[in-house]
């Protein structure tokens, strides 16, 4: 299985897309800029979103309001960052696809999509979802901490992945 | 500036962080985690101000709201920071895209300081204003522009110090 990853990531940083973007100087940086910025937009949204779930904030408003106001914008940024995303690893395709910080940062990136989906969902059929019973408010609090945790994860597990040697060179 | 730079370079804490394998990057990490936890929040805040989203939500509530949040997350990238700069305080001082953030960082200051001293007097009128007045509007304009730009200048400090 490594192998293979391996084999592809080699393939792939041979490819002319690959070599055109490893070899203009500012592409890097600049796609780069454009996914930490897309960064900023989900991570303002689940801080406001999930401070809300947890009760620091918006205290008197339901939790429905939050969720309306800010969840919405992860789905399109999500995109952005997908592309964004893929531009990076096609220039790099070592340094991402054979990197533990990476396959952690995605697979916490799925958990963090799980959680902000299901946050969502219920409250889409049932505005009150959250709060209709003392469980559902401890759930919710509960899916709050949850959130902001993988959040916090995939930034870091983003920064480390420029500080992770890669498996297999 | 380069002598008091050098004396901060070489304190016992710069000397750990510069030395130490993952001391720098943890702190980076919490730098960046903070970084992005400002500039997504006080958009919040720059959208609604020019009228972009959420033009129902009363701008005094929303300021009260998000406007901490944004301290504290700013507090702890200014101390991350600076402990990140003075692991190689001497470089950084010299690097062109790292004094363009802390000109950047100065022009925000700026920006705040004119809305809460002279714009936000006037602010009880405009509470519920689907379009804040134009200077309103500017200093979300400017906020916006200016927290991009230290983004993408943070960005190529790492590019033209070392290649990470």
């Amino acid at each position: 299985m490594a192998l293979s990853v391996h084999a592809f990531a080699e393939w792939l940083a041979a490819t002319p897309f690959s070599l055109l973007i490893q070899n203009v100087a500012w592409i890097i940086p600049t796609v780069q800029s454009i996914h930490i910025l897309a960064i900023t937009v989900i991570v303002g949204s689940a801080v406001m979103t999930n401070l809300k779930m947890v009760g620091v904030i918006g205290r008197g408003q339901p939790i429905a309001t939050y969720v309306g106001r800010f969840l919405p914008w992860v789905w399109p940024t999500l995109v952005v960052l997908l592309v964004s995303g893929t531009l990076l690893i096609v220039a790099e395709p070592g340094r991402s696809l054979e990197n533990p910080s990476f396959v952690l940062k995605m697979s916490l990136l799925v958990l963090a999509i799980a959680v902000t989906a299901a946050t969502q969902i219920p409250v889409g059929k049932d505005a009150g979802f959250w709060e209709a019973t003392g469980a559902r408010k401890l759930a919710g609090q509960a899916l709050g901490v949850l959130a902001l945790c993988l959040w916090t994860g995939i930034v870091f597990a983003g920064r480390w992945i420029a500080y992770t040697n890669v498996a297999g060179g | 500036m380069d002598p008091l730079l050098q004396q901060l370079y070489d304190t016992p804490l710069a000397a750990a962080i510069r030395e130490s394998g993952t001391l720098f990057p943890w702190i980076e990490s919490v730098h960046v985690l903070a970084i992005v936890t400002v500039v997504g929040t006080i958009t919040v805040w720059d959208l609604r101000l020019l009228g972009l989203a959420w033009r129902r939500r009363a701008i005094g509530q929303l300021r009260r709201e998000v406007v901490p949040i944004t301290w504290i997350a700013f507090v702890i990238s200014a101390i991350t920071g600076l402990l990140l700069f003075s692991s190689n305080a001497v470089k950084y001082s010299h690097n062109t895209f790292f004094l363009a953030k802390m000109a950047l960082l100065v022009l925000a200051l700026v920006n705040v300081l004119i809305f809460d001293v002279i714009t936000a007097k006037g602010m009880a009128r405009w509470n519920d204003a689907p379009r804040p007045p134009a200077p309103a509007a500017l200093s979300g304009a400017v906020s916006l522009a200016v927290w991009v730009a230290v983004i993408v200048c943070g960005r190529w400090i790492g590019f033209t110090m070392s290649v990470f």
